[in-house]
């Protein structure tokens, strides 16, 4: 029965309705809003992975600590590369939005390489610390270190693996409203990894090193 | 035979004559479900009006599907436990060895709780609430289809290990150490956490998919307030999948490095922390039960407002007790296992928080019976259904407070009276709810109703059945008969046993019954066509055609006021509209159909049991190939199909006769 359709034009439309009112959002909105909502379920994987490293760092079953095997050199460059990542993302982002190609090449391209130094600085911390013998199977800390860590590094490689493909649709089907919208949905996904880097930096390097 | 990895011919248990007459019987059924199906030529048919269809309708309908026929094999665990039970007292061994029995309990545990509650939560508020909140489908209709694919194939890794291997002996919460490698050297552990990993993805797509839906897109005017309950429900009950669904997927993370990788996160050695695990999975497993029971209070919710002929009482308080009880479910993770041995503050504060939580649930109970308070009630099934859990339900919820006592849970804790109270409250409050919803949405699904008769006959098997299966148990927790044995020394416990065995048979009943409905039903359905408002429904499904067209409204309706088709009416009866005015009909753009579920859920399933198996070149292959369905579906042309204007006007036209005569 469509009463919808008689009713439709009876209601009395009011000049400006509040917003939960306004009927279904515009795609980009619902697109973004429902991306916030993958961040968040993220967030909570992330914290489930913490509250494990929280429970299991001191448990080194007699083996190596955090303070014999931690680099802060090596991990301060890590997470200057990364910061970095996020600020070019960003010019990314604002070169989208005037249809820039070249910035928006060139801005993936530096994100994409500080990306990757990132990248290569933990696998080579990962791989130091398997060949001292500090790998994840020794201790139940070293367990939870390398899932930890290796979470985010393997969200960063996804993230990189997503950059790419979305350059190929830049280049293949331009600024479309589909491309266009996962491109935000890229940004957001990379600066929620920057975030997760900080908590990450400041719970396993900084705090490791201090106790 | 490394290129199978550990598969060879010792994998399919042909020594076991249940397990090879089960799962023969299984292939049986497939092979020839699909050859008839080929015979008859529907598989074009099939292939593009369902496997490929991302219309919220025909998903909430696979997902039923997919929920019923798990259901009868988590019946049939069931029925082989209670006959077990009933026979192995004394020095009788029953028929099933303990290593079988072991992964009865486990399957059935997983199976229904995983394979049967989820999917029919979900592919009831699938069908239902875009519907509901007046809009033409979900917020990401293809990542919809996704998530059934990965969801069915979960199912079909859990039911291939009946066959290939083994299944968990573990139990259906798999603790470590007694999972892990050490203790559990074989495949079923993992074939139970690839399914449930692969399947849990899929869940978790389903959440976001819906918080974005309800969030994002409703019908215009309709505000928060304006909601029905159901969809308020089936917000909170998202908004736990988003927030709960990961822990899990962290925690068999966890569990599947110790056992692949040869990690120390809950192991013995390297100490790892086994009690992380138990505290980790019910962070998950408490909201769980939430995330099953608070859709099904919507239906009640629905039901009992729609068969009283009143509004829901107590809307305002009906929405705040949902959302209340969505907040403090993450906070009684707890009283799953005082006997941790956690100091008293800790165990008492999780008590008090349990005993506060049945306060809400106390809230709703008595809106629902002042709803039926002076209200003219229509004695249908799905009423039927909503008085037997407002009974049942609050007994198993007294029973539940009464566990809330540390003192009192350090007696009961892995007793049979525990396992008759979570099945007081998930049958009783779930599946109750579930098939109340079964018979009250399905006239508008396939424009038919359900017979009646055998509906109520259903009804009155089960919740008596429900009585007979499951009080003798309580009576067996208190007299220490603790829960999962294979056979047992009491001989006092026998008797109790033994009736609950009859219970599962008058349980059993009710099942055929409801085949029997089923059936009757579509062979009748002439006589039962059903109008677009069968029920006289309050809420705006029922103001579309009984099935809805593909694009379910022709015009989004303007809501302004809870039970907005009911104002509708009101308002239409009072002015004398005519309801069919000529109208100009825009076309429609409609989400174009997608293989991408099917095909990732095809190549989830390759990895899943290459994973399970150690044949890693099949798992680089599955793994591939859903990167390369999803890189395919992203290079795609077209999102969306025109429906054109005037076959949107010969619909409406045809409905609106249909409806005159």
């Amino acid at each position: 029965m469509n009463v919808a359709v008689a009713i439709d034009d009876e209601v009395p439309h009011e000049a400006a309705p509040s917003t939960s009112e306004a009927g279904p959002a515009p795609k980009r909105i619902v697109v973004g809003f429902g991306f916030w909502v993958f961040l968040l379920s993220d967030i909570v994987m992330f914290a489930s992975l913490f509250a494990a490293y929280a429970v299991l760092a001191q448990a080194t079953a007699g083996g190596p600590s955090g303070l014999q095997l931690f680099n802060q050199v090596s991990v301060a460059i890590e997470t200057a590369c990364l910061l970095a990542s996020s600020y070019t993302c960003g010019l990314m982002s604002l070169a989208i939005s005037v249809r820039r190609y070249a910035t928006v090449y060139l801005g993936a391209l530096i994100t994409f390489v500080l990306g990757a130094a990132f990248l290569a600085l933990e696998v080579r911390e990962f791989a130091g610390m398997i060949a001292i013998g500090a790998g994840p199977q020794r201790s139940a800390f070293l367990s939870a270190f390398f899932t930890l860590v290796g979470c985010h590094g393997l969200h960063v490689t996804a993230g990189l693996a997503w950059l790419v493909v979305m350059m190929a649709q830049v280049a293949i089907k331009g600024f479309q409203a589909a491309v266009e919208r996962r491109l935000l949905c890229f940004s957001l996904f990379w600066h929620a990894l920057d975030i997760v880097w900080v908590w990450l930096f400041t719970v396993v390097y900084l705090m490791g090193v201090v106790s | 035979m490394t290129l199978l990895g550990k598969l060879d011919w010792s994998a399919i248990p042909f020594d076991q004559p249940i397990i090879m007459g089960a799962s023969g019987g299984m292939v049986l059924v497939i092979v020839s479900v699909l050859s008839w199906v080929t015979l008859k030529g529907y598989v074009p048919y099939l292939w593009r009006e369902w496997l490929t269809s991302v219309d919220h309708k025909r998903i909430g309908i696979m997902y039923i599907i997919l929920a019923l026929i798990m259901l009868l094999r988590g019946f049939a665990d069931a029925i082989m436990m209670r006959a077990q039970q009933a026979v192995a007292a004394g020095g009788a061994q029953g028929y099933l060895p303990p290593e079988h029995f072991d992964q009865i309990f486990s399957a059935h545990g997983t199976i229904m709780i995983f394979f049967m509650a989820m999917p029919f939560v979900i592919g009831m508020m699938n069908f239902v609430v875009p519907l509901q909140l007046g809009v033409r489908d979900m917020a990401f209709p293809t990542l919809n289809s996704v998530a059934l694919g990965l969801t069915a194939s979960g199912i079909l890794l859990t039911n291939i290990s009946l066959a290939v291997g083994e299944y968990a002996k573990t139990g259906w919460v798999a603790y470590p150490p007694l999972s892990e490698l050490q203790f559990s050297p074989g495949v079923g552990v993992d074939y139970y956490l690839w399914a449930l990993q692969i399947s849990g993805v899929g869940t978790l797509m389903t959440g976001i998919n819906f918080v974005a839906t309800i969030l994002k897109t409703r019908a215009p005017g309709m505000s928060y307030m304006r909601m029905p309950v159901f969809c308020w429900t089936a917000l909170a009950s998202n908004l736990l999948i988003v927030a709960a669904f990961p822990v899990l997927t962290a925690t068999f993370t966890m569990l599947l490095l110790d056992r692949y990788l040869g990690f120390h996160f809950f192991t013995i050695e390297g100490q790892g922390n086994a009690m992380m695990y138990v505290n980790l999975f019910w962070v998950w497993g408490h909201p769980e039960v939430y995330i099953l029971v608070l859709p099904a209070f919507g239906i009640f919710s629905e039901v009992v407002a729609t068969f009283s002929g009143k509004p829901l009482f107590g809307y305002r308080s009906m929405v705040a007790a949902t959302m209340v009880i969505c907040v403090l479910s993450f906070i009684v993770w707890l009283h799953h296992f005082f006997t941790m041995g956690a100091s008293a503050n800790v165990n008492g504060f999780f008590g008090v928080m349990t005993m506060i939580i049945a306060v809400p649930t106390g809230v709703k109970i008595f809106n629902w019976l002042f709803t039926m308070y002076g209200g003219r009630i229509r004695f249908n099934v799905p009423i039927l259904w909503s008085i037997g859990f407002m009974v049942t339900f609050v007994i198993g919820g007294m029973t539940g407070v009464l566990m809330a006592v540390p003192p009192a849970d350090f007696q009961l804790h892995n007793s049979l009276f525990l396992v008759a109270h979570f099945h007081n409250v998930i049958i009783g409050g779930v599946v109750f709810g579930l098939l109340a919803g079964y018979n009250y949405w399905f006239p508008k699904a396939f424009g038919f109703r359900l017979d009646e008769r055998w509906g109520a006959a259903s009804f009155w098997c089960w919740f008596i059945g429900f009585y007979l299966a499951f009080m003798p148990l309580y009576v067996l927790g208190l007299m220490g008969m603790t829960r999962r044995m294979q056979h047992y020394d009491v001989a006092s416990w026998q008797p109790w046993l033994l009736v609950a065995a009859v219970g599962v048979v008058v349980i059993l009943a009710g099942v055929v019954c409801q085949v029997i409905q089923l059936v009757v039903s579509i062979r009748d359905r002439e006589q039962l066509r059903a109008t677009a408002d069968p029920w006289d429904g309050r809420t705006l499904e029922w103001a579309t055609a009984s099935p809805p067209p593909a694009w379910n409204f022709a015009v989004l309706p303007q809501v302004t006021d809870v039970d907005a088709f009911w104002k509708m009416k009101q308002r239409e009866r009072k002015q004398q509209v005519q309801p069919m005015k000529e109208h100009k009909f825009e076309p429609i753009e409609l989400p174009k159909s997608s293989a991408t579920g099917f095909v990732t859920a095809f190549f989830a399933v390759v990895s899943g049991f290459a994973l399970i198996w150690h044949i890693w070149w099949m798992a680089g292959v599955g793994l591939i190939g859903v990167f390369l369905t999803v890189l395919a579906f992203a290079f795609r042309s077209e999102e969306e199909v025109k429906v054109p204007a005037d076959q949107i006007a010969r619909f409406e036209q045809a409905n609106q006769a249909e409806i005159a005569a």
